[in-house]
C-alpha cells in the first residue's frame, strides 16, 4: 500500500475547540456598550448566546464577545440585551470590520462561516450565509432544488449513518494500486516558498486525519512531510523545482500541472522578497533572486509527448497515480480526453477564478472559463466518449463551501481540491497581499520567520479537520435530503439542481 | 539582435493623497499603553505613515503602503479598541461603469507602471455587463509562441493603421492599376485620443503631454488642431475651416482626423490635397447606422474609422439613449463587414468605455484593429470620475483633481506608466493564447468565450428559476 519508506505518523480524526487565534474574534455584528451601563448584568441574564458576561467578582461586564451575536433576528426582540437594558447602554450594528473582509465571490459572510466551521466542527449558524458568495453567477446562482420553496420536496432518506462520502481515485482499471479518500475533497497545491511549513504541515496533517490527500505544489517536497508521505500528492511542474527521483517513489500519486487556474497560459512567479534561504535550498536556488516557472512544458507540445511524461513518471514509480493538473481552455474537453489515453487516472480541472497564489489580476478575472462552465463540459464529452467510468475528474478553482461541492459533482465531477477555503480556515480573510513584501500579515502564506509564528501546527491542523466535519455533515445533509446513500450517486445528477435567472442583486444590467 | 519595442515607465508618485479604501477607527480612551502594540506592528507600518502625516501634510506620500485591511490590529488590539472600515469616500468614487476598483487599479499602474499582481483568486463579481461577460481562451500545450514567459519579447503588439488593398489590378502589359497605398504601423494598439468632456488646460500642458507620450510610445494622439503642434505623433481633428489655416500641421502628421459630415468625402481630397500620405480617418459615432456608413465611405476611399462610444462603452444612438455595448456593437459591425468583403481593407479604431487593458484585448477580439483611451488617461492624472465629469459636456471646472495644474513632464510619464502596464498585460493575454502578434487577435471570437454561449451549453439542461423566487 504504502511508497514510502519513512515511519508514518497517524492523525486523529477528532472534531475539538479551535477557536480564532487572534485576541479579539471577528463577528458579523457588533455590541458596542456605551458609558452608560451600570454594571447591572442584566445583559448577562438575557443573552442565550454567551455574548455577555460578569464573572463573579466583578463590579461589571465583560468586553462583548459579540462575535456570538446573532444580530437582528434577537436584537429587535424584546427580550434582548438591547431592549432589556435599563441604561439604554446598548446597541447592536453590522461590525463595519467584518464588512472589510471578502468580495463578491468570497462574501464576508462566506468567511465567517469558514472561521465557524474550523472553530466549531459545524455548520455555521443561520443569521451567516454559508452556502452561497454574492458574485451572482455560477455556483451563487445555482440552488438544489430543495432549496428553492415549492419546487421539489424530499425524497425517503437514508439514515446519517448509510451514507458514503469515499472516492475511489483509480478507476482505470490498471493494475496499479487503489487510492481510496473517505471524503471527496482534497488539499490543493501550494509551493513551500509561497505558504509556510506550518500551512504545509496542517494541510498534510488533516489530509492523514480525514484519509484524503495534500499536495506539494511546485516548491519541492520539505522533509518535514515525510511522516505524511501516503496522503502527499507530489508535483512536477514546469519549473520542476525540487523534483527528484526519490521524491517521486514516496508518494501515491503525483501530479502533473501543465496550467494553475489562478494565471492560466502564464508560468508560476516567486518573488525574490519570498526567496528565502530556504526556500532557496528546497528549490535548488539562489536565495533573493525571483523565480519564474516557464509556461509551458517544454517538452510537451502534443498529446504523444504528454504521454511520453506519463511514461517517465510510472516508470519511476510503477505504483504511483497520475494526475494531470490542467486549466480550462475552450478545447478543455479534448485536453481531458487526451489526458485519459495518455495513461491519466486523474484529470484535475483548475478553473480560472480561483488560486491561492499570487497572479495578475488581468489573468485572474479573464484568462480560461471557471470551473462551473467546465465540468459539465469535460464530464460530457467524457461521457460521451465512453470513458466518464475510466477517469476521475477533479474540480477545482473557487470551490468555497460544502454547497460548492455537491454542486460540482452535481455538475459532473467526482471530487474536488480546496486550496483558498484552507487558507481562510487558517484565519486568511482574503486581503490579497499575500505577495508583497514579508507575504501574509496573517502568517499563511508567509516564509518569514517571525511572522510564520504566529499559528501553531497543531492549531492549523485542527482548524482543517473541524472544517472537513463540518463539510462532510453538510454534505450528509443533503445528500439524505435527495435520498442518496452515496457521494458517488450525485455524480452528474444536474436533475436535482437549478438555475437562477434575472438580474442579480442591483446590479444595472443592459 | 534588433531593438525591442519597450515601454520606459518610471515610479512616478500621485501629486495629492490618495483615497484609500480602507479606514481605521481608533478609540484611544480605555488604551492600556500596551508595550506591544499592534499599531507599531502593522506589517504596512499604516499607523506610523498616518502620524507622520497629520503632523506634516507635507510627508511624502508612501501609496504602496496604504492599509490592506489585513485586521491584524482590529483583531489583536488588548483591549479592542481598533476597528476598520470600508471608506464611504472610496465607494463614492466613479460611477456604475467606473468602479472605485478600476480607479485605483489605473491610479496604481500610472504611479509604478507594473501589472497589477494579488494573490487569493479573483475577487469580483462572476460575470457583469459587457466586456465583463467574455473570458479569453488560453493554450494548453501546443502554443505558437513555444517559450512562454521567457518568450514575451517576441510577440507583437504592432498594428497597421490605413487602406489594405486586398489584391492588386494590374494592365495586361503588367502596369499596375492599384493606387499605391501606405500604411502607418503603430506599437501598441492603442492611441491617445481626446479627453471625453472638456477638462480645463489652460497652459495646453494636458495636450503637450498626451503628445510627449505618443512619441515615447511610439503610438499617436488625437487632438483638436487648435491644440496641435506640427508633431508626427501628433494627429489633428480638423473641421471644414481648420485646413487651410492647419498646412504646418497637417504636413507633419502622419495620420489626420476629421469629424463625419455629409460632406466628409470633400474635406478629405482637401486633406490629401495638402499632404498626399497622411492617413485620414472619420470619426464617427458607434451606433447601429455606423456599419452602412463605413460601406458608403469605403467606397469613397476612406478607410480608417474612429468609432466613438459612450462614457460607458455604448452606442451613441440618434434618441440620445444608450444602446449596445461595444462587445455586441462591435461584433456585429465586424461580422457585417466581413460579410460585404471589406473587413482587411479597413481599419476600425474604437473609443469610449476602454477603462482596463483587458478592454483593449477584449475590444480588438470583437472586431477592432486598435482602441483610443480617453477617460482612463485623465485617470491617470488622478481623475476620479466625479460628478462633475459625468455631466453632459460640462467642463470640470474646478477641477478637484487639478488636473489642469499637472506639468507636461509629469503627465506624460503617468501616461506613459499607464500604456506601460497596459501594454504588459496585452503581452500578458496573448501569450496565455499562445498568439505571438495582436493583428491576429481581431475578430477571433473563436479564441474567447462569451458568456451568452457557455452559459447554454453548461447550464442548459438546468431547470431555470425567477432569482427573486429565492432568498438572497
Amino acid at each position: 500500500m504504502t511508497a514510502s519508506d519513512w515511519p508514518q505518523q497517524e492523525v486523529v480524526r477528532e472534531v475539538r475547540p479551535a477557536p480564532d487565534r487572534y485576541r479579539n474574534a471577528l463577528g458579523k455584528y457588533r455590541i458596542d456598550r456605551s458609558a452608560a451601563c451600570a454594571g447591572c448584568g442584566r445583559c448577562v441574564e438575557v443573552c442565550s448566546y454567551g455574548v455577555h458576561a460578569k464573572p463573579p467578582g466583578y463590579a461589571f461586564t465583560l468586553r462583548p464577545q459579540d462575535h456570538l451575536c446573532i444580530g437582528p433576528e434577537c436584537a429587535e426582540s424584546p427580550e434582548s440585551c438591547v431592549a432589556q437594558c435599563r441604561q439604554h447602554a446598548l446597541t447592536m450594528r453590522r461590525n463595519p470590520s467584518s464588512e472589510c473582509m471578502g468580495d463578491p465571490r468570497w462574501s464576508s459572510d462566506l468567511i465567517l462561516a469558514n472561521w465557524h466551521e474550523a472553530a466549531t466542527g459545524h455548520a455555521a449558524p443561520p443569521h451567516i450565509e454559508s452556502r452561497h458568495g454574492a458574485s451572482g453567477g455560477g455556483f451563487d446562482s445555482m440552488r438544489f432544488k430543495f432549496e428553492v420553496p415549492g419546487l421539489e420536496q424530499p425524497v425517503a432518506a437514508p439514515t446519517a449513518a448509510e451514507i458514503d462520502t469515499g472516492l475511489d481515485l483509480n478507476n482505470r482499471g490498471d493494475g496499479r494500486p487503489q487510492a481510496h479518500i473517505d471524503i471527496p475533497v482534497y488539499g490543493g497545491g501550494m509551493s513551500f516558498g509561497s505558504v509556510s511549513i506550518h500551512t504545509i504541515l496542517a494541510k498534510a496533517r488533516a489530509a492523514v486525519a480525514w484519509n484524503s490527500f495534500t499536495c506539494t505544489g511546485e516548491g519541492g517536497y520539505p522533509d518535514r512531510l515525510r511522516p505524511y508521505d501516503d496522503h502527499v500528492i507530489t508535483q512536477v511542474a514546469t519549473g520542476l523545482f525540487g523534483v527528484r527521483e526519490d521524491t517521486i517513489q514516496r508518494v501515491r500519486i503525483v501530479e502533473f500541472k501543465y496550467a494553475q487556474g489562478a494565471k492560466p497560459g502564464l508560468g508560476g512567479h516567486l518573488l525574490g522578497d519570498k526567496n528565502t534561504p530556504a526556500v532557496a535550498r528546497m528549490r535548488g536556488a539562489v536565495a533573493g533572486n525571483a523565480l519564474f516557472s516557464p509556461f509551458p512544458f517544454h517538452s510537451v507540445y502534443s498529446v504523444e509527448d504528454h504521454k511520453k511524461h506519463l511514461d517517465w513518471i510510472k516508470e519511476v514509480n510503477p505504483t504511483c497515480l497520475v494526475s494531470v493538473k490542467v486549466s480550462t481552455p475552450t478545447d478543455v474537453d479534448m485536453v481531458a480526453v487526451g489526458s485519459y489515453y495518455a495513461g491519466a487516472h486523474i484529470i484535475h480541472l483548475d478553473g480560472s477564478y480561483g488560486g491561492t497564489g499570487a497572479a495578475p489580476d488581468i489573468a485572474k478575472k479573464n484568462i480560461a472559463m471557471p470551473i462551473e462552465f467546465a465540468i459539465p463540459k469535460v464530464h460530457k464529452f467524457l461521457s460521451a466518449e465512453g470513458i466518464r467510468e475510466k477517469i476521475t475528474l477533479i474540480a477545482s478553482g473557487g470551490i468555497r463551501t460544502a454547497f460548492d461541492v455537491l454542486k460540482a459533482i452535481a455538475l459532473g465531477a467526482d471530487g474536488v481540491v480546496i486550496g483558498t477555503a484552507e487558507l481562510v480556515a487558517l484565519g486568511c480573510v482574503r486581503c490579497a497581499s499575500c505577495e508583497s513584501g514579508r507575504g501574509c500579515p496573517r502568517g499563511i502564506a508567509s516564509t518569514d520567520p517571525e511572522l510564520i509564528q504566529q499559528m501553531s501546527v497543531e492549531w492549523a491542523t485542527q482548524r482543517l479537520i473541524n472544517l472537513q466535519n463540518a463539510w462532510r455533515e453538510q454534505m450528509v445533509g443533503v445528500l439524505a435530503r435527495l435520498g442518496m446513500s452515496s457521494i458517488r450517486e450525485l455524480r452528474g445528477r444536474t436533475d436535482v439542481l437549478c438555475y437562477l435567472t434575472g438580474d442579480p442583486d442591483g446590479e444595472v444590467w443592459q | 539582435m534588433p531593438d525591442r519595442y519597450h515601454i520606459h515607465t518610471v515610479p512616478t508618485p500621485p501629486r495629492f493623497r490618495r483615497i484609500g479604501k480602507f479606514g481605521n477607527v481608533d478609540w484611544r480612551e480605555d488604551c492600556s499603553r500596551c508595550t506591544n502594540c499592534v499599531k507599531l506592528r502593522c506589517l504596512y507600518d499604516v499607523y506610523r505613515h498616518e502620524a507622520a502625516y497629520n503632523r506634516d501634510p507635507l510627508t511624502p506620500l508612501e501609496t504602496s503602503d496604504e492599509c490592506k485591511a489585513c485586521l491584524s490590529c482590529v483583531q489583536g488590539c488588548t483591549k479592542g479598541l481598533l476597528s476598520a472600515s470600508v471608506n464611504p469616500e472610496f465607494l463614492d468614487l466613479g460611477d456604475e461603469y467606473w468602479k472605485p476598483d478600476i480607479l485605483l487599479t489605473t491610479w496604481n499602474q500610472s504611479d509604478t507602471g507594473r501589472i497589477p499582481v494579488s494573490g487569493a483568486g479573483y475577487r469580483g463579481r462572476f460575470h457583469g455587463p459587457g466586456f465583463d461577460s467574455i473570458w479569453t481562451d488560453m493554450s494548453e500545450i501546443v502554443r505558437p509562441t513555444r517559450d512562454g514567459i521567457h518568450g514575451r519579447e517576441y510577440i507583437s503588439t504592432s498594428v497597421d493603421i490605413g487602406p489594405k488593398p486586398l489584391r492588386l489590378r494590374f494592365t495586361p502589359d503588367g502596369r499596375m492599376l492599384t493606387a499605391p497605398s501606405h500604411l502607418l504601423e503603430i506599437q501598441l494598439p492603442a492611441i491617445l485620443d481626446l479627453p471625453a468632456w472638456p477638462v480645463e488646460d489652460a497652459g495646453g500642458d494636458l495636450a503637450k503631454a498626451r503628445a510627449a507620450a505618443a512619441g515615447e510610445l511610439k503610438t499617436l494622439a488625437v487632438m483638436p488642431v487648435a491644440e496641435a503642434t506640427p508633431d508626427p505623433f501628433v494627429v489633428p481633428l480638423l473641421g471644414r475651416d481648420d485646413i487651410a489655416n492647419s498646412l504646418e500641421i497637417l504636413k507633419a502628421a502622419r495620420m489626420a482626423q476629421v469629424e463625419d459630415c455629409p460632406e466628409v468625402a470633400e474635406l478629405a481630397g482637401k486633406v490629401l490635397a495638402v499632404n498626399p500620405r497622411v492617413i485620414l480617418s472619420v470619426r464617427m459615432p458607434l451606433g447601429p447606422a455606423a456599419a452602412g456608413r463605413i460601406l458608403d465611405l469605403a467606397g469613397e476611399r476612406i478607410k480608417v474609422f474612429h468609432l466613438c462610444a459612450d462614457l460607458h462603452g455604448r452606442e451613441r444612438l440618434e434618441s440620445g439613449r444608450p444602446g449596445r455595448h461595444i462587445k455586441d456593437a462591435l461584433r456585429e459591425l465586424h461580422g457585417r463587414l466581413v460579410k460585404e468583403g471589406i473587413r482587411d481593407e479597413v481599419t476600425l479604431i474604437v473609443s469610449g468605455g476602454i477603462a482596463l487593458a483587458e478592454h483593449m484585448a477584449k475590444a480588438i477580439i470583437c472586431g477592432a484593429d486598435l482602441v483610443a483611451v480617453d477617460t482612463a488617461l485623465l485617470v491617470a492624472l488622478g481623475c476620479r470620475v466625479c460628478r462633475h465629469a459625468r455631466g453632459t459636456g460640462a467642463s470640470c471646472n474646478p477641477c478637484p483633481a487639478e488636473i489642469g495644474s499637472a506639468d507636461e513632464v509629469y503627465a506624460a510619464q503617468r501616461i506613459v506608466n499607464l500604456m506601460g502596464a497596459w501594454h504588459s498585460q496585452l503581452i500578458e493575454v496573448l501569450g496565455a493564447m499562445g498568439i505571438r502578434e495582436v493583428r491576429r487577435l481581431r475578430g477571433e471570437v473563436g479564441r474567447a468565450m462569451f458568456l451568452e454561449d457557455i452559459e447554454r451549453e453548461a447550464f442548459g439542461d438546468l431547470c431555470r428559476v425567477p432569482r427573486n423566487r429565492v432568498s438572497a
